[in-house]
């Protein structure tokens, strides 16, 4: 079947079949920070974008983001390069396997609340698993970014 | 206690590949490798069993399918697959195919297609009569149990080990020094408790994969998310039949590692294919996979016997430790020796005599691996958890009878290959850590109301810093034509951080920027042999060979900037970007120097150094935590976990605390949520992350890590090792506290609420 | 993982209902365990394109799509006035916001999963489901209702004045509860409803007037008891049926104080 779809502000079209699900699709669009960690909607790692809102890509049929606005951190590079540099001061980038849904999901938090207190932060990205950093460094980060804004 | 002043050692830098990772860019094996045949395992259902017919006929039918292969295809060559320096002390038990299939979850078939959609129609389309056997499920029944894991005659351990496949056993061995019984006698307490702790899974985030292709040679190139290039490149070697030169291994950014990836889990079924094929293949386990056909931590029962004076001189210590290997033998031998031996050495201050013993068994499970900590985070959780109850039953402050009893610099410890703790800052980690938690106020017991009690527990913990007189790591620096420099290694930065780490070593020799050095790793035809990253060991063993690789290439450069300046080498020095002559102050650039070396030279403005240690120096750690314990759901909420960690001097504060910060919560992981059961058919229950339960950031509480610098003279600026001593001091912490909270140890992991609720409620009716 | 042959966006219920007659199809809500099944769909049909995500608040109703996914329930400021934050409390822990955005009401309630903290939540409150052909049919009813080939079009919460209390216990924050416990007051009747028990959540009335004179320490107590005696427990990994009986003594008689103001 075909749909079309806007990836990272682009119109596309393309063939897919019927039970291809958005997060290989998006994969074989070359998007390739999408990443898959687990089968059960549990990790996080696929999120994307769906007019906005954090979705897990892995979960999601394509066809149904047909009609629908998708981004990946691809085409939100300068949002997120607007903060990560306060993550990686943390170091808590770690094997950054994660790196990509999380980011996807803080991108998503600070548009809804740009001025998140720590327990709105860890409440907002409680379903994006990490294993490496102990999740501490990437609230620091968080927070410093959101404090160097206020000035 | 060395404290030199370093311009980029002790600095905190942000690691080479954040902004890669942060942003997402293709860096990971399936982001960075092309398409590919689609490899997929067909597994037992059961967990003993013979395979007796196979019929992959109509699988092979299936439009995409390529071919399927089964035990009949394959070598007859016995290997293992665990990560060590050969020969391994694990047993070569295993076949790419094996007829035998010895756990629900072993490999049947290997099918490659041309799609994922082809590989699992093809999977549902294999029929296999299996001649279903009783399997050995309980660890205690293991030994000398009349059904055997591994009946083989073709078993081999490459290393004596005291292992026997006619016993199912895997290893077995004792260590002693002094009259452990004749102090036992004369201890006022003696305390003999029994501990358990389950197969843990690493849980990285990046599930095991690998690719592999013939490359232009056609030589066999693979593609692997792997700690350990070089013995991956050993293992396929013999597997295969096939020489090394034939093979080259090589890493990407690997999605975290913990040591799962200490195994070469997946390696061999792509390599198969690709050498039967001719075509790229690629395997990427599904989360299902990784959780029953891992390679998790070894499930220990350990008894300790615990011999001590009223006034807390803690005399004997008296471990048994039974390690359950599951179906293969990886890491058997050697995970169960830290847990003895990394456990019993904290207490050398007072010890009189020690004893440990240990069986390593074969069950029809699966098998176990490495993961971080190695077998002492079992041990330190039984060996801590009994001296809390001593603390608790004399009436003594829990740290102060550490402070009693503990190793301090200087100290030789005889349970620890008679190494002397030349960098030792335990006791300084306990004082500051005690002040830094508040443990006054925390230690006593408080009630919140409503069943709610709030309480603290103590532990401490140590590891090793690489394996002594056997880790060899290499460094290769080379000079680039503006200055800059090029570190190649063969170490795997698997997320820790060591490429920068090792970069900012590079960049204090050199005296140049860090921004100036490049770092290259891991691939087998290109990196200086380095045995991979795993035993804590990166750091310390090939942090010493950059820092040697730098003093040889210095040398050569000042050889080369002398001639250029027509002087002796004695009569120069290297300063940041040039080379000097002393008494002229002439100088020559290193951009000179490095173009100098490209026009009819015989020298080469690089050098590669190696490094191996006699010792493992520890490090060590103190952690507290303090809970508010629900005493009527069971549920047990960390509030803060505070830790002080001695690791030498840090190279790079901010990523050792990171280390520490993400250890920490894989322990809670462990100790409160995390488990591990099986079905009657020995499936495991937990084989999904639905199931399988990680600490999310709302588990975690709040963490806080400083440290206490100690110098180690053996280690690179003085620094000695921090990735797995951090994840071991969580469960006998919270074990405390939780025993403050309620009056009960519990000596089983993980802690659930449910059993610290239903052993109140057998107490309260009791 | 599950094959799906045909993707179709139904354009009316109509469509929708005489695609679902055919055994092979299947209506997708959320989706969120596609990759969990094995077998084969014929037609995967879809509901987006009908107008179920939104939330209808009149003075003596909400009217909720089938497809309005939980976040919405989660942020939805009439729905947490009326139940005095009790529908918010019941899915905020459900595996994260990403997964809040896609799970639908309706694939929660349809699914009538032993785990769900939704069907607790609305088995609490006085409440419907409208069923393509069924017409509206009491939730509790719904609930012991066998899955047929009907279409669940949206939830009907009549604003029955009201008292509402949600807690859970969960192993791991964001994991399904081991015990789950709604309890609400309406019209001076009380409700406590057990979910996760682990089979399908079930309503206890306080049949023997235990409240009758009020809620207070021993009352609460004697709810408590009555609940963890009514409802049948099981065993799973995430606990065993002591341990949930035992749960159910404790969250009930929690619940019951909260809801007395205690």
């Amino acid at each position: 079947m075909d749909i079309k779809l806007k990836l990272n502000g682009k119109p596309i079209c393309a063939q897919i079949d019927a039970d291809t699900v958005l997060l290989d699709f998006l994969r074989a669009q070359g998007c390739y920070s999408v990443k898959r960690g687990c089968d059960t909607s549990n990790c996080g790692l696929c999120t994307v974008l769906m007019d906005g809102k954090p979705v897990l890509s892995c979960s999601m049929l394509a066809a149904r983001a047909g009609g629908h606005s998708i981004q990946t951190l691809e085409g939100l590079q300068e949002e997120a390069a607007d903060f990560v540099g306060f993550i990686a001061d943390q170091g808590a980038d770690q094997c950054g396997f994660c790196n990509p849904g999380f980011v996807m999901n803080t991108i998503a938090l600070l548009r809804e609340n740009p001025d998140p207190t720590d327990d709105e932060i860890r409440a907002y990205l409680a379903g994006n698993l990490c294993r490496c950093s102990g999740y501490d460094g990437q609230l620091r980060g968080i927070r410093n970014y959101v404090n160097s804004r206020k000035g | 206690m060395e404290q030199r002043e370093y311009k980029v050692v002790g600095k905190s830098f942000r690691k080479k590949d954040s902004m890669q990772l942060l942003l997402g860019k293709p860096v990971y094996m399936e982001d960075v490798t092309p398409e590919a045949l689609v490899v997929k395992i067909l597994r037992s259902p059961h967990p003993n069993a013979m395979v007796q017919e196979i019929n992959t006929k109509a699988a092979k039918l299936v439009p995409g399918v390529v071919d399927i292969y089964t035990w009949e295809d394959v070598p007859k060559t016995r290997f293992a697959i665990a990560g060590q320096t050969y020969p391994e002390p694990s047993p070569y038990d295993r076949l790419i195919l094996d007829r035998h299939v010895r756990f629900a979850g072993d490999a049947v078939a290997i099918i490659a297609a041309e799609t994922e959609k082809a590989a699992w129609k093809a999977m549902k389309l294999i029929k296999v009569k299996y001649e279903v056997l009783e399997p050995v499920l309980d660890y205690h029944t293991a030994l000398d149990n009349p059904i055997l894991v591994h009946p083989e005659e073709d078993w081999e351990p490459p290393c004596q080990v005291g292992g026997s496949n006619k016993r199912n056993l895997v290893a077995s061995g004792v260590d002693a020094d002094g009259d452990v019984e004749g102090v036992l006698q004369d201890c006022d307490i003696v305390l003999d408790r029994t501990f358990h702790t389950r197969a843990f899974q690493q849980a990285m985030m990046e599930p095991f994969g690998c690719f592999t292709q013939l490359d232009r040679y056609g030589r066999l190139h693979v593609v692997s998310s792997t700690q350990i290039v070089f013995h991956t490149r050993r293992i396929l070697s013999r597997a295969l039949g096939i020489p090394k030169s034939r093979i080259r291994v090589e890493k990407p950014r690997i999605g975290g590692g913990f040591g799962a990836k200490q195994t070469a889990v997946c390696d061999v079924y792509p390599a198969f294919v690709t050498m039967k094929t001719g075509r790229p293949a690629r395997i990427i386990y599904t989360r299902e996979e990784c959780q029953i056909a891992g390679s998790p931590r070894h499930e220990m029962e350990i008894r300790v016997r615990l011999g001590a004076n009223k006034d807390g001189k803690i005399r004997v210590l008296d471990l048994y430790t039974l390690s359950n290997s599951g179906a293969y033998g990886e890491h058997g031998p050697t995970t169960v020796g830290l847990s003895g031996h990394k456990s019993i050495p904290l207490y050398t201050g007072s010890l009189e005599a020690y004893r440990f013993g240990y069986d390593v068994v074969y069950t029809n499970l699966q098998a176990a691996g490495a993961y971080r900590g190695y077998g002492a985070t079992q041990g330190i959780f039984a060996v801590e958890s009994v001296v809390n109850e001593l603390a608790e039953t004399l009436g003594i402050d829990p740290t102060l009878i550490r402070d009693r009893n503990m190793v301090r610099q200087g100290m030789v410890m005889p349970a620890y290959y008679g190494e002397t703790a030349n960098a030792c800052a335990l006791d300084r980690c306990m004082e500051h850590c005690r002040e830094m938690f508040g443990w006054e106020e925390k230690y006593p017991v408080r009630d919140m109301g409503d069943g709610k009690v709030r309480a603290a527990g103590v532990a401490m913990a140590m590891q090793g810093s690489c394996i002594s007189n056997v880790d060899v790591g290499s460094a290769t620096v080379k000079l680039s034509e503006d200055g800059t420099y090029n570190l190649i290694i063969g170490a795997a930065d698997m997320g820790t951080g060591c490429d920068t780490i090792l970069a900012q070593m590079v960049a204090e020799m050199m005296d140049c920027s860090f921004d100036d050095v490049a770092v290259f790793g891991a691939d087998t035809d290109a990196s200086p042999y380095d045995s991979g990253s795993y035993a804590s060991s990166t750091t310390y063993i090939t942090g010493k060979a950059v820092e040697k690789a730098c003093l040889e290439l210095k040398a050569k450069i000042c050889a080369i900037g002398a001639e250029m300046l027509g002087c002796e080498p004695e009569a120069v020095v290297m300063e940041s970007g040039k080379v000097r002559k002393i008494d002229t102050d002439q100088t020559v650039s290193l951009t000179d120097i490095a173009y100098r070396t490209q026009v009819g030279c015989n020298t080469a403005a690089e050098a590669t150094a190696t490094h191996s240690s006699p010792v493992s120096p520890p490090p060590y750690m103190v952690g507290m935590v303090e809970i508010e314990l629900d005493k009527r759901t069971g549920l047990v909420t960390i509030l803060d976990y505070m830790a002080v960690v001695d690791c030498g001097i840090p190279i790079n504060p901010s990523l050792a605390r990171i280390q520490t910060e993400g250890g920490i919560v894989q322990g809670i992981g462990h100790t409160l949520m995390e488990n591990v059961t099986y079905d009657s058919h020995g499936r495991p229950a937990e084989s999904s992350f639905m199931q399988y339960k990680l600490p999310t950031r709302l588990d975690m509480g709040t963490l806080k890590v400083e440290f206490e610098h100690s110098y180690e003279p053996t280690g690179p600026f003085g620094a000695k090792s921090i990735g797995e001593i951090v994840i071991n001091t969580p469960a006998p912490a919270i074990a405390h506290a939780i025993a403050r909270a309620t009056g009960v140890w519990h000596r089983e992991l993980p802690i659930t609420p449910e059993k610290v609720a239903m052993s109140l409620a057998e107490t309260q009716m009791g | 993982m599950i094959t799906i042959q045909k993707y179709v966006r139904a354009q009316s219920l109509e469509e929708a209902y005489q695609l679902n007659q055919n055994k092979r199809n299947r209506i997708v809500g959320g989706m969120m365990w596609l990759r969990l099944g094995s077998g084969g769909v014929g037609t995967a049909i879809d509901l987006c394109d009908l107008g179920l995500d939104t939330i209808e608040e009149t003075d003596a109703q909400f009217s909720i799509g089938a497809m309005v996914p939980l976040r919405q329930l989660e942020l939805h400021a009439g729905l947490n006035a009326y139940t005095g934050g009790a529908v918010k409390n019941a899915v905020k822990d459900i595996v994260g916001v990403q997964f809040r955005n896609m799970a639908t009401v309706g694939g929660s309630i349809w699914g009538r999963f032993g785990f769900s903290d939704v069907l607790t939540m609305f088995l609490a409150m006085d409440c419907f489901v409208e069923l393509y052909k069924g017409g509206l049919v009491p939730l509790e009813q719904f609930a012991g209702m066998k899955k047929d080939n009907d279409i669940l079009v949206r939830l009907i919460v009549k604003k029955t004045p009201g008292k509402f209390i949600y807690t859970a216990m969960r192993n791991q924050r964001t994991d399904f509860p081991v015990i789950a416990c709604a309890l609400s007051q309406m019209d001076g009747t009380y409700r406590a409803v057990i979910g996760a028990r682990p089979s399908r959540a079930m309503v206890i009335r306080d049949e023997k007037g235990l409240l009758a004179q009020g809620i207070t320490e021993s009352s609460a107590k004697a709810l408590a008891e009555f609940a963890a005696n009514t409802a049948p427990t099981g065993s799973n990994i995430r606990g065993s049926a002591a341990y949930r009986t035992h749960l159910i003594q404790v969250l009930t008689e929690r619940a019951a104080l909260e809801l007395g103001g205690m």
